[in-house]
């Protein structure tokens, strides 16, 4: 099977076959981080422009050794250092950026929809790196290559999500990519922080269901993801952390309530002590960083498959091109949105 | 002196739908009559307008506009946005004071006058801020605006910001004779928002202002019109809550009104893919927002369409969602969508749609409009199924923001009729 994808930006729109291509594809790539010379040379001469407009340490390290693992080099953006303070549109920063002849743009930005946006612009592969409160599309493929390791499936499994799930980006790809495999969601933290809503942002036919009370949330789960409990990007509205450790810290009597196998994760960094104990979080069950480790496997395919193409004509004369959902959604563009964009009579 | 035969001419103010001419003498109409009995002599020499096919109408009002100037000229003129009312077939504007500087004075609203004197292709009837500065603090001179020209106050592109002062604001215009246009918004409801809340920003990860930003004030501003006597007009109504407060305030006598804008009855959120053109204030609301705005067109409550045209120059819309400015064109797809979305669906009559773009808001700002003898001779001329599609690139307009480019329709404004001069004719005439 060719790839068959031009940008990453989200989840959502991928299918059940895509998804489970780009995990078999990691596959490859996670023996590699067992190897004591982890150096391919697959990306030889090619350039990975990391944009990161948020700031980021993990992702961007890891998208970073990604690179420099399938041997292509990489250039830098950082919000601080951009010339965005200057008041440099977005559009004309990732145009300068894409002028030093970059092969593939990794962004990350505060903004939800940004890379789509920039997607909409340039003619090099975009891989979103987490926007806004949208979605973290390679965060998602590595909670569930992790999944698919400990478990030996990504089917048909109860999946706990704790927290601020409404202003999770985590929250949102793992939904979208497990519920393409039958997993069932229940969502539980602050009911501010749960809106209903999110009960019906799955696809057709998944199951989500928002619960207030941990125990209950916790029962018969196979996997129990975490969200962080940020101090630095607001939540809204905020919460007492006495209220939010009271009622929803994930502690190892609490896990209690979850199957006798089942596994933790969390994107970190962690904040012991308040979304998860470090009994927890340091226990057999945790997978914290095997995620990290994941996470370079993850992002080397990801890299591997959409930097190391050839031309744009190259992939259209392969035939690639229509069968790209992703690709043709970006030549619809701007001329056809108006004429599409009608709402049936019910 | 213009002769306008072979029409069909719509006339709501008399309830009128009948094959007639109009003989227009310079800036009057000087006689409707059946076909071929015009009976003035001078009618001989009149230039004729052959309407064949076409519908004849009172000059249509667009009473929510944004016209950029002064202020903002890359985005709009007087000039530029009146040449693209025109070819939406609105003959007269009320352009809403959130210039730069706000047409909170007398003085920035005889410029207003002034350019529309000198660059308008149709009228331009400006509407006073309600406080200085739409700050929300003092009132500003409205009667020395009004006697310079306005037409009503708002605060519009936010609410009046208190209780009070909006009860002031409207004690005073109940003595001046002066609607009060109110865009309703509980901006605590809505601060950050940038879209409608539902499963649709929850989806997207934008964040969403719910339904009851727009409805909680709504209901605020319905009680301080029962507790005043003033005439209040609610700005493009977007939610089923508001709509039901306005029924409720009719009901009571009250004298409230309010006006729909074609993009809230032709889309809805789950429209919104992080494309600017999708983002304006009130925002798509959802599918039963629109059902009901539907319902409440065809049923009365809903006063006036307003296109709320709402130009910004590309570098401004062509940036991340979040920080997109609200807005979007509205002049020359208004009467297309109200024909695509209205009338061809059954929803509505063609003279109910007439009504909506004529004497419904001129009812609203306290004036006439009807195809009679003695009326200003500004009529609007359209077809109700001539095949055309939008592009957003011929608009005389300065900006580009349309998220209806490239939509096909049936229907479009033929010709607009100010003050007997023709404004615009459509290039097939």
């Amino acid at each position: 099977m060719t790839h068959r994808f031009r940008d990453l930006l989200a989840l959502e729109p991928l299918n059940a076959d895509e998804l489970t291509f780009l995990l078999d594809q990691s596959k490859s790539f996670q023996e590699i981080q067992r190897h004591p010379l982890k150096k391919l040379a697959v990306l030889r001469g090619k350039t990975i422009a990391l944009a990161f407009f948020e700031t980021s340490t993990r992702t961007r390290i890891s998208f970073g050794t990604a690179a420099s693992r399938l041997g292509a080099d990489t250039m830098n953006l950082q919000a601080e250092a951009s010339s965005l303070k200057k008041g440099e549109s977005l559009l004309d920063t990732v145009h300068t950026l894409d002028a030093m002849k970059p092969d593939c743009l990794v962004m990350r930005h505060g903004a939800s929809g940004a890379p789509e946006f920039v997607a909409r612009h340039l003619e090099i592969p975009v891989i979103n790196a987490g926007d806004g409160t949208h979605e973290h599309p390679s965060q998602g493929l590595l909670d569930a290559l992790t999944i698919r390791d400990r478990k030996g499936t990504i089917e048909n499994l109860n999946i706990t999500i704790l927290g601020d799930i409404k202003h999770s980006r985590v929250a949102r790809s793992n939904i979208h990519l497990l519920s393409k495999f039958g997993c069932k969601f229940t969502l539980c933290g602050p009911a501010m922080w749960v809106p209903r809503e999110l009960e019906n942002i799955g696809p057709e036919g998944a199951r989500i269901r928002r619960v207030f009370r941990i125990e209950e949330a916790l029962e018969g789960a196979d996997v129990v993801l975490a969200l962080r409990v940020q101090n630095e990007r607001l939540h809204e509205p905020a919460l007492s952390l006495n209220d939010y450790i009271l009622l929803y810290q994930l502690s190892a009597e609490r896990m209690r309530h979850a199957k006798r196998d089942a596994i933790v994760l969390h994107p970190g960094p962690l904040n012991r002590g308040i979304e998860i104990t470090p009994e927890v979080a340091d226990s057999a069950q945790s997978c914290v960083l095997e995620q990290v480790t994941n996470g370079i496997a993850v992002r080397m395919a990801l890299l591997f498959l959409l930097a190391a193409g050839g031309s744009d004509d190259d992939k259209q004369a392969a035939g690639e091109a229509d069968a790209n959902p992703l690709r043709n959604r970006r030549s619809t563009d701007s001329k056809d949105a108006g004429a599409q964009k009608d709402v049936k009579d019910p | 002196m213009i002769l306008i035969k072979n029409g069909r001419v719509l006339n709501p103010a008399t309830n009128t739908d009948a094959a007639m001419d109009v003989l227009l003498d310079g800036e009057r109409i000087a006689e409707v009559a059946a076909p071929g009995k015009i009976s003035a002599a001078a009618a001989r020499d009149a230039e004729i307008f052959d309407a064949a096919g076409l519908i004849v109408a009172p000059g249509f009002i667009d009473m929510h506009v944004h016209l950029r100037e002064p202020g903002q000229e890359n985005s709009e003129t007087i000039e530029t946005g009146t040449r693209s009312a025109a070819r939406g077939g609105f003959t007269a504007v009320c352009c809403m004071p959130n210039t730069k500087p706000v047409n909170d004075n007398a003085s920035v609203t005889r410029f207003i006058m002034d350019r529309a004197r000198a660059t308008a292709s149709v009228r331009v009837w400006p509407i006073g801020a309600a406080s200085v500065g739409s700050k929300g603090e003092a009132i500003a001179e409205i009667a020395a605006m009004k006697q310079a020209g306005i037409v009503a106050v708002s605060d519009d592109g936010k609410p009046i910001a208190t209780a009070k002062l909006t009860r002031q604001v409207m004690d005073y215009c109940r003595s001046l004779d002066l609607p009060v246009i109110e865009h309703s918004e509980d901006v605590s409801l809505a601060a950050g928002a940038v879209m409608r809340e539902g499963v649709s920003s929850t989806r997207l990860g934008l964040a969403g202002m719910p339904a009851a930003a727009e409805s909680v004030c709504v209901a605020r501003d319905v009680q301080l019109a029962e507790l005043t006597g003033a005439r209040l007009h609610i700005a493009h109504l977007s939610a089923r809550g508001s709509l039901e407060q306005v029924r409720w305030a009719k009901s009571r006598g009250l004298k409230v009104s309010c006006e729909v804008t074609p993009h809230h009855f032709t889309l809805i959120d789950e429209d919104v893919q992080y494309d600017s053109r999708f983002k304006m204030n009130p925002p798509l609301a959802a599918r039963e927002d629109r059902e009901a705005l539907l319902a409440g067109l065809a049923d009365g409550t809903v006063d006036a369409i307003a296109t709320d045209h709402a130009p910004h120059e590309p570098a401004l819309k062509d940036v991340e969602f979040d920080r997109a400015p609200f807005g979007i064109l509205g002049f020359e797809t208004g009467l297309a969508l109200s024909l695509q979305q209205l009338v061809h669906t059954g929803k509505i009559s063609l003279m109910r749609l007439v009504e909506l773009f004529t004497t419904g808001p001129a009812r609203v700002l306290g004036m006439e409009r009807s195809l009679a003898a003695g009326q200003p001779a500004d009529v609007t001329i359209f077809s109700t199924d001539y095949s055309w599609t939008y592009d957003v690139k011929d608009s005389p307009s300065k900006s580009r923001n349309s998220p209806f480019d490239h939509r096909a329709f049936q229907g479009t404004p033929m010709a607009t009729i100010v003050a007997g001069r023709v404004a615009w004719k459509h290039s097939s005439l």
